[in-house]
This record gives C-alpha cells, structure tokens and sequence, in this order.
C-alpha cells in the first residue's frame, strides 16, 4: 500500500509518505525536547539554585562528544550520498562508522553518569565548592539543577540509542542490497532522524553544559 | 485489490486495517464511557445522599467503609471520572473511531498511510487503558488529584499517598504516545492519500475537524508529555520540580510551572475534542437539511484560525494563580477572540439548516441537539474567559456545568450522532430509529437539566469537588437542588442502557442497511458493505463538493456522490 495518490499541484510538494511522516514525528519531538528544557530554564529563572557552567559538569569530555556526534552526521551525510550513486561498499562502510559513533557517544554518557551517580571525594569537593554541600553524589534527588540534567541528557541518550537501532536496522537490509540510487527514502528518512538528534544535542549542551 | 487470506488474529485482533482499528476502538471507548459513567453516578450519589451507604454496589467497592464514600474515595472517583470521560472515553470514540473509520474512506484512501503504526497505536492505547484500569487496585486506590493532577497534590511532598499517581502517569504518557502515533498518521495520510480531485476545499469538513484535532495532538500533546515525565520523576525519583516547600527555599521548584504546562496542553486538548464534532456537525446539518453547508469554506477557514488560537490561551485558566492583570487581560482579550470565528461557523451551522427540507432522523436530532448545547456552552465560556466574573465562577460547579455543555453534552451528543449516523456503513446494519429517538429525547432532556442546573449551583457558590458540599452553611439551601440534579443524572445514566440494547440487537437482528440509507454524497456510501481490505476497487476520481444537495441541475434524485461528474456543470 505504498502508491501515493496525492492531488496534482500539492502545495507540500512532493516528499515521500514516509518522509513526511518522519518530519512530522520530528516536529512532535522536538517540542518534546523544547518543554524539557524550558522547563529546566522556567525553573532557573524562577530563582532556583544553579551552579556556574562548568563547575559540576566536564565540560571538555561533553564538548569531545559533542563533536563525535556532529562527525556521525556527516558520516550520515556520506552513506547518503553513496547510496545515491550506487556505491554499496561506501553505504555500508559510512552506516557501520555512524553507528560506530553513536556508540561511543553512548559509552562515555554512561561513562559521565557512572562517574556522577557512584561519587567519589573528588566529586564531593567539586559540588561542595559549586554550592551543593553534603553531597557525594550527583542524583536526581540531590537539586532540581541535576534533575533537569539527568531528565534532558536522558532523554536524548534514549534518542541516540534508538537510532542506533534504526541505523542497525537500515544497515542489515542494506547488507542484503536492499537500497539502490533508485531507493533510498529509507536511508534518508533515517538521515533525517539522526541529523535531528545531533541538532538537538547542540542545544542541549549549550542550555545544560554551556550556560 | 484482491481480497487476500486473513486468520482470526491479524483480522480481528492485530489488524492494520482502518475501519477494524476504527470499530476496536469504537468498543474500547463505549467500555470506557461506561466506566467514566458509573463514576459520574457515585458522585452524584455523594452529592445529593452524603454519608449513606450506596446500595448495590457500595458493600462490593469498599467493604473497609461499609459501602459510605469516603473522603478518599470521593476524591479518587471524581479524579478518575475526569481523566477516563477525556482520555479513555471521547478521545477513542471520535478521534480514535471515528477518525479512523472516516479519513480514509472520505478522501478515498485505500487505508492509513501507516497502517502499521496504526495498529501499534490502537495497542498502546489499549495497554494504556489496562494501566489505567489495574491502578484502580491498588491498595491506596488510584489517583485522586483531580483530573488536572496539580502539585502539591500529586506529588509524593505534601500530597497524596499510594501509587496511584504513578500509573496515572505512566497510563497517560502511553496513550499520549498513542495519540501522537495517531496523529503522525492522520496528518500524513490526508496530505498524501487524498484520492485525484479530491482538494483541500473538496473534503468533507469531518476530515477537516479531524486533520486540524491530529494537528493540535502533535504540537500540544508532547508539551504535556514533558510535564508528565517530569512529575513522574518526582514520584519515582524524588525530584521537587514542583515542590515550593521547606527544600524550596534554597531550590525554587514551582507548582505554577506544572499548571502552565498542563494547559498549554490542556487548552488545545479540548479543541481536540470537540474539532472532529464541529465537523461531524456541519456535515450531517447539511445532509440532513439536503442543502449544501452554508458557507463551507468559511467554517473550514473559521476551523482553522480556532486551531491556531487554541494554543495562546491557556493561561485562562489561571487566572487566580496571582498572573500579572496584564497577562490575565492579554489572555482575556485572545480567549475572547475565539468567540469571532466560533460565531461564524455557528452561524453558518443555522445557515445551513435555514429553509432546508429537514429530515428528523436519528442522526440529525443528536446533530441538532449539539447545536444547542454546544451555543449553550459556548455562551457560558465568555463568563469564564473574562477576568472579573471568572475570578468569581473559578472552580465552583458553574465551570463543571460550562465544562459538561462543551464536552460532555457536545462531544457526546455528537459521538452518538456519529454511531446512529455511520453504524450502516461500519456493521452493515441500521440501529433502530424509534429506540434511537426514545434514547435522543431521555438523554437530550436529562442532559439539560443536569448541567444547566449545575451551573446555576455554581453560581450559587457551590465549589467544585467538594466531598459533602453541606458543611458550609450557605450551601445547605442547595440540597434540595443537588438531589434534583441526581435524580436527573440517574435517567441520563440508565437512558444509555437503550444506546447498549440497541447496538446489541441490531448487531444480532437489525434490519441490513442499504449502501446510502442516509442518501449521502460523501464517498464511503459508494462502497458495499462490507467493505473489503484496501477500501476502493478503483482509486475514484472527485469531480464535486462533499455536499452537493438539491442541486437544480440534479434530475431524479436531490443528491450526488463526489465521485460522479455533475451533467451540465461549467
């Protein structure tokens, strides 16, 4: 059932079915990103407790990672780009170097909340001198500030994951030599998704980390 | 398109098909309906015999209490009559039904352009429902912070103790993921699958109400999944986003936040409801009344700007939250301008009647019966969109009267419309006229004295959920009312029982309809019932507007299907 029977003339030009449903699905998710943060913004410019930027938070290690992840988008860009002209190898190689990327972007967030949720004396020094005293640990519990950091990098660590799956799962049927330059909206779609997910991580590092 | 091989399971249970999905959720939202109802009796059981024993059913609920409504059961029961009556009872029964029966087979579709999401979507749902429902267990009861559930009520500091909250939570995320699923679909599906011909301006205003309804879902229901992910860390987790308390003087947690993003959504919500029923509406009018909708594109357009407005207003409903007078004018002055187009399509709605060969059939009468009730709520909305008298009505029971003519009289009413009217097409049967009308008549009558009194209490001064009103000595003249109220409510309740009996006997015994017993031009009274999997043999082609009744070029007959070319039409 995938013919597509639009009127001719249509003003939403002529994207795919799958497209626009994946476009729509990003609008949905990035307002579920949007009253994340705002909240967490709401919430500091109603006079909550809130430390300087880089206090609590590495801001170097997250600042690697976020530049892994905007190479992942353009490991993206490139499958993309191979598939259109055909070059099965070069689909492949660019789907497995994404995937490869989102997964250790993965790693060091869990890294980051490993280091924050078993706590040390280190980081006891660090939250005391960032104004969070008795705390050896960094947990929801502990201020609304780590609440709002957890709930929003959490959110987006489950984004990432799942287009890691997605991605997994395009590079399955693309190893079965599914897409072709005469079929790649899956691929694309999948593109959209994750340039999505990198977009969004900007601005979530900025608000969270850089702010 | 063959008709291919289905088993049991993928055609009834797991089916991607659009009219299965839309009957599954027809019977998902008349078992919640029934629920949500049971519960708007025992509270008006509380309400006109405080402290008595229900009978019946009250050793059954609450051996502990010896059948009395506690406080704490009062609480719980009305929290989970709001919540199921908005979210497990209309949203499945228009939206969910419905939408899915109508949007394809209106735009000549041959299905949802994702039907298996569609499906995944009927299931979320569903599972959401059976959250919803198992909480109802659980030991402390379920939630009992209101249908709003504001903190510090629904949070773990300060507020009520249990898991109750939890599941309500984690059953309304589900379903709002559900609806966005469904959401996601509706919008594709009518941008893409519209069959050749058949323009924006061509469609039947129910895909109108229900594209916009999917649209308002999409922007606004993952708003309040933010909140509910956040007020669920703090039962879960012991987060204090909305905690103003002792820890708050050091943290800043905020329960105002909590209510703006509750009606960020919570204003769109009810447009969400009662858009698909302002579709329904004008397009049954002008069936029934055999002349075009007066002024179509207008009501189309009215729709439109009402959906864009709808999200500007929400803070209309905090006006008592101490909001600065020139936020509370601001949104006063956007509320009110939602009564401009409102007007319009009202207008349009009697324009549309004005001078028509009407015919009283079951349908029509719910359909007329929405005009009224829907003016009726309309009207009293202004009371509360305006700061000075809204300051005086907020939250006693004038706004459970306004709320109830919006959604429960309006949404409802039109909901049966919708049964009565597309029952032929769905199950290949006709219900029964003469019950329909005992039915109409009871509930109709019934429904108007309950709510209309309700909103004089408010006015009175009675407050809303309030477990034994008659405490306060200034309410105590209002027993006699609230009892009248009751009784009033118990005849809207048992009236319903003729909706069921009707369903069932038709379903068994009912005469089998025709293709277009209603002489509909719409395109799915062009299919036989049943109509098969993949809708139409052939994509059809839109040569007219969905209501081209009495045209003077018409030579036997005062109607004609979108499919057939209009002889002699320039």
């Amino acid at each position: 059932m995938s013919q597509t029977m639009a009127v001719k003339n249509d003003p939403f030009g002529s994207a795919s079915t799958g497209k626009l449903g994946m476009w729509l699905f990003i609008i949905i998710d990035g307002l579920s990103f949007g009253g994340l943060l705002i909240g967490g913004v709401a919430l500091r410019a109603g006079g909550a407790f809130w430390p300087e930027p880089g206090q609590v938070l590495n801001i170097p290690l997250t600042a690697f990672n976020t530049f892994l992840l905007i190479c992942t988008s353009f490991t993206m860009v490139m499958a993309l780009n191979a598939v259109q002209k055909d070059d099965q190898k070069g689909l492949i190689k660019n789907l497995i170097l994404t995937i490869l990327g989102g997964f250790i972007f993965l790693s060091i967030q869990g890294y980051e909340y490993y280091h924050f949720i078993a706590g040390s004396e280190h980081l006891a020094e660090k939250l005391s001198h960032a104004g969070i005293a008795n705390a050896t640990n960094f947990i929801p519990s502990t201020s609304i500030y780590a609440a709002s950091f957890y709930i929003v990098t959490c959110f987006h660590g489950l984004h990432v994951l799942s287009g890691v799956i997605f991605i997994a799962c395009v590079l399955a049927a693309a190893m079965q030599g599914h897409y072709s330059s005469q079929n790649y909206d899956k691929v694309e779609i999948l593109g959209l998704f994750w340039h999505f997910v990198d977009l969004v991580w900007i601005l979530v590092f900025t608000v969270v980390y850089l702010i | 398109m063959a008709e291919h091989k289905q088993s049991f399971i993928t055609k009834y249970i797991f089916s991607t098909d659009h009219k299965m999905i839309g009957r599954q959720f027809l019977w998902f939202g008349l078992f919640w309906l029934f629920w949500g109802g049971l519960q708007a009796m025992l509270i008006r059981w509380q309400l006109a015999f405080s402290g008595q024993a229900v009978p019946i059913v009250g050793k059954l609920l609450w051996p502990a209490s010896d059948g009395i409504i506690t406080p704490d059961i009062y609480n719980q029961i009305f929290t989970m009559h709001g919540t199921i009556m908005i979210f497990w009872a209309i949203t499945p029964l228009l939206t969910g039904a419905f939408g899915n029966f109508c949007i394809p087979l209106q735009i000549g579709a041959p299905d949802m352009a994702f039907p298996k999401l569609n499906m995944l979507s009927f299931w979320t749902f569903f599972l959401s429902g059976v959250v919803l429902f198992i909480s109802h267990f659980l030991p402390d009861g379920p939630a009992s912070a209101g249908w709003t559930s504001y903190p510090p009520l629904s949070t773990p500091v300060g507020g009520i103790p249990g898991q109750g909250q939890t599941l309500w939570v984690l059953s309304l995320t589900l379903m709002g993921t559900a609806v966005l699923m469904g959401a996601i679909n509706y919008v594709t599906t009518v941008i893409r699958y519209r069959a050749p011909g058949m323009g924006y301006f061509k469609m039947p205003l129910t895909v109108w109400g229900m594209w916009l309804s999917a649209m308002l879902n999409a922007l606004f229901v993952p708003i309040i999944a933010a909140g509910l992910v956040f007020l669920l860390l703090e039962n879960v987790f012991g987060t204090q986003f909305f905690v103003a308390g002792n820890k708050a003087t050091i943290e800043g947690g905020d329960p105002l936040l909590y209510q703006h993003v509750f009606w960020i959504f919570g204003h769109p919500e009810v447009y969400i409801l009662i858009l698909p029923v302002w579709g329904i509406v004008s397009d049954l009018l002008s069936t029934f009344s055999r002349k075009p909708a007066f002024g179509y594109k207008v009501t189309a357009t009215c729709m439109c700007i009402i959906t864009g407005l709808s999200g500007i207003v929400w803070g209309h409903h905090m006006y008592t939250t101490g909001m600065s007078p020139l936020l509370g004018k601001a949104f006063m002055f956007l509320t009110l301008l939602i009564s401009i187009p409102s007007s319009i399509f009202f207008l349009n709605w009697l324009g549309t009647m004005w001078r028509g060969a009407l015919r009283f059939t079951v349908p029509m009468l719910f359909t007329m019966s929405v005009v009224f009730v829907f003016g009726l709520g309309g009207l009293t909305g202004l009371y509360l969109a305006t700061v000075t008298s809204d300051i005086y009505l907020h939250d006693s029971m004038f706004v459970v009267g306004h709320f109830h003519y919006t959604l429960a009289a309006s949404v409802l009413m039109a909901s049966f419309a919708a049964i009565y009217y597309w029952f032929p097409k769905m199950f290949g049967r006709k219900l029964n006229s003469l019950l329909g009308k005992i039915h109409f008549w009871l509930t109709f009558v019934s429904l108007n004295v309950v709510f209309f009194n309700m909103m004089a209490l408010g006015y009175a001064g009675q407050h809303r959920r309030l477990f034994d009103p008659y405490v306060f000595d200034f309410i105590k003249p209002l027993q006699p009312m609230n009892f009248k109220i009751t009784m009033w409510a118990f005849l809207l309740g048992v009236a319903q029982v003729l909706l069921v009996i009707n369903i069932i006997w038709t379903l068994l015994k009912g005469k089998k309809a025709s293709k277009n017993p209603w002489e509909a031009g719409t395109l799915e009274w062009t299919l036989d019932y049943p109509i098969p999997h993949g809708n139409f043999k052939e994509t059809p082609t839109v040569y007219t507007g969905p209501h081209e009744y009495s045209n003077p070029l018409l030579k036997d007959r005062d109607w004609i299907s979108q499919s057939e070319p209009l002889e002699g039409a320039s």
